[in-house]
């Protein structure tokens, strides 16, 4: 069963046409649409490494079913930062400069994680980010920089809003 | 030769440099095997042996051709010579008659969509005979042949001294290391196209190119020109990647379609698709004198290798030759043995063999402490090995080996505070929180040591090409970038050897010479000596250019390669090993890192549960290249020595895996992952390019046996087994 359907990712509509209506959203955004930013670790929900936002909250792109996100704003990875290249944002930035970056494959959901966070949390202690982060796994790291990282660009948001 | 923190360009040698990849991975925008998108492509998907052990009657593969969008479906029949396997060729591409694990893949199919592709292959039709499956290690080697080559891969026995001396104090136990899985975040994933020449190329996350290559090569019956691999990005590998997975599946059915086919494995197949660390029964014997000085050791070591060799005769020597672990021990006797069964195929992962030893020697030496009535830190450093002392093997240290050093360093490092109170802090978490009045903390120290580098006379090598045209570096070698800074490394050693701070990192493929694997804590000395070696000569090129010029700082490189490039490969190797004789002895190793790990968990004994609160570590670094990378890799290695204390295990019953899912198969998360305080023990070791050591394999190694200690120091049960399940606490 097929059909056509709109999605709104990023601030712009993108047609999805002859798609079988079961795919998941982690494979239309990757294989239909060329957003690969969110990358498929387990197609199950518990590694995270296809975090994205679905009207500000963040999901698992793998369990939800593309056609169900037709009307929803959707942001990925790649609607985060300036579109210059290079450009990054305070986190993606935190992130490379404090070696929280090793394979990079967990990064992607991980920053979308933390900028979900932020956001809503300026000033979390350090349980408040393992917390928001438990969901995103990462098997290089053992998560130490990450936190640094977490850390560095809270402190920077904190630094520049007083 | 080793040099000190280099300032006169901007992320030199010993800087915090970062990765050239990172900005690329933060924004997503890095491309991954899994990734890769080429037009017209097709899905490729394998059928698996449901079964540990069966005969194949028939396949009828007519139901799967049947379905629109399916282009090909293969068989053992379709495979030039169905042969393959890292280092012995004994495993079949596609099952020929007889499936040996559950997992072996019995077809492949490529299809339009991967839907499709799944869908064809459960409309195979194979009429399998099942047999008995051997899945118990103990009983192999008495059971029927479960393959022409027998059911050994390695029986391997060291002497030393007389093993039949005996000190008055004798401890001895018997220890099990469940199978643990790599893990890795980024499935096995590539993509392999037909070309015009005849030949295919391939793009695909792997550990070491051209040993992939030979294989595919080998079997496509192809010539290995016509064989070209390209490495894609890579989501991690820690010994996973070093055996080929679907690289041969991609090559046939693209050569047989003739259109680009991409195959990237679900995390589930993943599972069953890699090998994994090797399970292991050991026992060990250790007898010393009253003052804890050890005097005899024995052990017999049991590692079950699964259906196929892969890397067991190795991981068998290691784990052998390093069962005493870093400590001076006159009289030994080791037998260490690796079976085949019908479970799955084992191999490399971070630690190689070393792991499984480490575990069981610990928990000796804390017995030994506790016998003799000596401190447990106290008695390391009362047997710990120096230079100049000997191995097991006879073998004498040449280089640095600060074990004393790591031991005092990590033991002197401040405890943490007590646990906050806040349910996310206890053990079991905010979802089964342990009463506050039943959490008792423990402390336990271990420390382990491994070789870096192959061993046992293999012939190891690197290749590295350095190019500057009109002031352009660009550095090319086969080297895998898996995640652990390679590619940082590259530009590092460049600038620190020319002088000049934009460096390109070519991408990795096999028009190059091979760089040997990335695993063996083998890349910064190999690879990073190739690339050192490629620098210097080209500097001496421009030196020359410059008429020997004296300031060797102030070389203009851009005026000097304007006209013609400079271009100069260069090639690294170690000293020469030898294989072990009949009695296990040898000079059978390159060279070794230690380290040493302090854990302080907290326990409810009586819920079971177990929360890692710290870990600190002292680490022989040789020099530290990289500050971040050197965190990175120890605090990413211990979170793994962490899942094997207290998660991680493949269950596999009846020969079948049972939890092969992130939602069965647990990983540390965020909130399982202790704080890490590391310090780094610098002794530039002998003819290592800038003295440094590969780092990543002695975090994973003693951080394990260090949180069992802490869990019997708190718990008082025996703990015997990793990981440590919540009835091992409980009596």
């Amino acid at each position: 069963m097929t059909e056509m359907y709109v999605l709104r990712v990023n601030g712009e509509e993108h047609a999805v046409a002859d798609a079988w209506l079961g795919e998941s959203l982690l494979f239309v955004l990757r294989e239909r649409l060329g957003f690969a930013g969110a990358k498929s670790g387990c197609e199950q929900g518990e590694c995270g490494s296809c975090s994205v936002l679905v009207d500000g909250t963040l999901v698992c792109a793998c369990l939800v079913l593309s056609a169900a996100a037709v009307g929803t704003e959707i942001t990925t990875v790649e609607g985060l930062q300036p579109k210059e290249r290079g450009e990054v944002s305070d986190v993606q930035r935190a992130f490379v400069e404090t070696g929280a970056v090793q394979c990079g494959f967990c990064t992607p959901g991980l920053i979308m994680a933390v900028h979900a966070l932020l956001d809503r949390e300026p000033a979390p202690d350090d349980l408040a980010v393992r917390e928001a982060i438990s969901g995103n796994l990462c098997r290089c790291t053992g998560y130490g920089r990450i936190l640094e990282a977490v850390d560095v660009a809270a402190s920077a948001r904190r630094g520049a809003g007083a | 030769m080793s040099v000190d923190v280099d300032t006169r360009v901007a992320g030199g040698i010993g800087q915090r440099a970062i990765r050239p990849d990172g900005i690329a991975k933060v924004r997503g925008e890095f491309s991954f095997a899994g990734d890769l998108w080429a037009d017209g492509m097709l899905w490729g998907q394998a059928l698996r042996s449901p079964h540990p052990s069966a005969r194949i009657r028939s396949i009828d593969i007519g139901p799967a051709l049947a379905i629109t969008g399916v282009h090909a479906v293969l068989t053992a029949d379709d495979v030039p010579l169905n042969r393959y396997g890292l280092e012995h060729r004994d495993q079949p591409v596609l099952a020929d008659d007889i499936v040996r694990y559950t997992g072996e893949p019995v077809a492949v199919v490529a299809a339009e969509h991967p839907d499709t592709a799944r869908r064809a292959c459960a409309a195979i039709v194979v009429d399998y005979e099942i047999l008995d499956p051997v899945v118990d290690p103990e009983r192999s080697v008495d059971a029927p042949l479960l393959h022409p080559e027998g059911n050994v891969f390695r029986d391997l026995v060291i002497r030393r001294g007389d093993p039949d001396t005996r000190g008055p104090v004798v401890v001895e136990g018997t220890y099990e290391i469940g199978m643990q899985d790599q893990a890795f975040m980024g499935p096995e994933a590539g993509l392999a196209s037909p070309a015009d020449d005849g030949g295919v190329d391939l793009v695909v996350s792997t550990q070491w190119l051209h040993n992939d290559r030979d294989q595919v090569a080998e079997c496509l019956g192809m010539p290995p020109e016509l064989v070209r691999l390209t490495l894609g990005g890579v989501g991690g590998a820690f010994g996973a990647r070093e055996d080929v997975s679907l690289h041969i599946h991609a090559c046939l059915l693209a050569v047989r379609t003739g259109r680009p086919v991409k195959i990237v494995y679900s995390r589930a197949e993943s599972f069953l698709g890699h090998v994994h660390r090797h399970p292991a029964r050991i026992w060990m014997r250790h007898s010393a004198q009253p003052d804890g000085e050890i005097v005899s050791f024995e052990s017999r070591i049991l590692l079950d290798g699964g259906a196929y060799r892969s890397s067991s005769y190795h991981v068998t020597a290691n784990a052998a030759c390093f069962a005493a672990g870093p400590y001076r021990v006159p009289n030994a006797y080791v037998h260490a043995t690796a079976v085949r069964t019908n479970n799955p195929p084992c191999g490399a992962m971070r630690g190689f063999g070393v792991v499984q030893s480490c575990f069981a020697h610990e928990g000796q030496m804390d017995r030994l402490a506790d016998a003799c009535g000596i401190d447990p830190v106290e008695l390391r450093l009362r047997n710990a090995l120096a230079p100049g002392d000997e191995l097991l093997t006879g073998q004498r240290i040449e280089g640095a080996l600060p074990v004393a050093e790591v031991i005092r360093a990590c033991a002197a490092l401040p405890l943490p505070a007590p646990a906050p109170d806040d349910v996310l802090a206890r053990p079991g978490g905010a979802g089964r929180t342990a009463d506050v009045g039943d959490v008792r903390r423990g402390v336990g120290f271990a420390v382990g040591f491994k070789n870096l580098m192959y061993a046992e006379g293999y012939m190891d090598g690197s290749v590295a090409r350095c190019r500057i045209d009109a002031g352009v570096v660009t550095i090319s070698c086969a080297a895998a970038e898996v995640g652990q800074g390679f590619v940082t490394l590259v530009q590092q050693i460049a600038r620190t050897v020319l002088g000049v701070e934009d460096v390109i990192v070519a991408p990795a493929d096999t028009a190059i010479a091979s760089a040997g694997s990335t695993s063996a804590s083998r890349q910064t000395m190999m690879s990073g000596g190739a690339v050192e070696k490629a620098c210097r000569a080209a500097r001496a090129e421009l030196e020359a250019r410059a008429r020997g010029g004296a300031g060797d700082d102030h070389l203009d490189v851009a005026a000097l390669t304007a006209d013609s490039p400079v271009d100069v490969t260069d090639e690294y190797h170690h000293r020469l090993t030898h294989p072990l004789d009949a009695d296990g002895q040898g000079d059978a190793h390159v060279s070794f890192a230690c380290a040493a790990h302090r854990a302080v968990v907290d326990v409810d004994p009586e819920l079971g549960l177990v929360r890692v609160v710290h870990l600190a570590t002292a680490q022989d670094v040789g020099r530290v290249l990289n500050p971040l990378q050197v965190t990175g890799q120890i605090e990413g290695g211990i979170a793994q020595g962490v899942g094997l204390a207290v998660m991680e295990e493949l269950i596999v019953e009846d020969g079948r895996v049972r939890n092969a899912s992130f939602t069965d198969y647990l990983i540390p998360t965020a909130l399982d992952a202790p704080t890490v305080e590391a310090t780094l023990i610098e002794e530039a070791e002998p003819g290592a390019p800038f003295g440094a050591k590969g780092v990543g394999e002695p975090p994973t190694i003693s951080s394990t046996p260090a949180i069992v200690a802490a869990i019997r120091a708190a718990s008082g049960a025996a703990c015997t087994r990793v990981p440590v399940r919540p009835r091992d606490i409980v009596r």
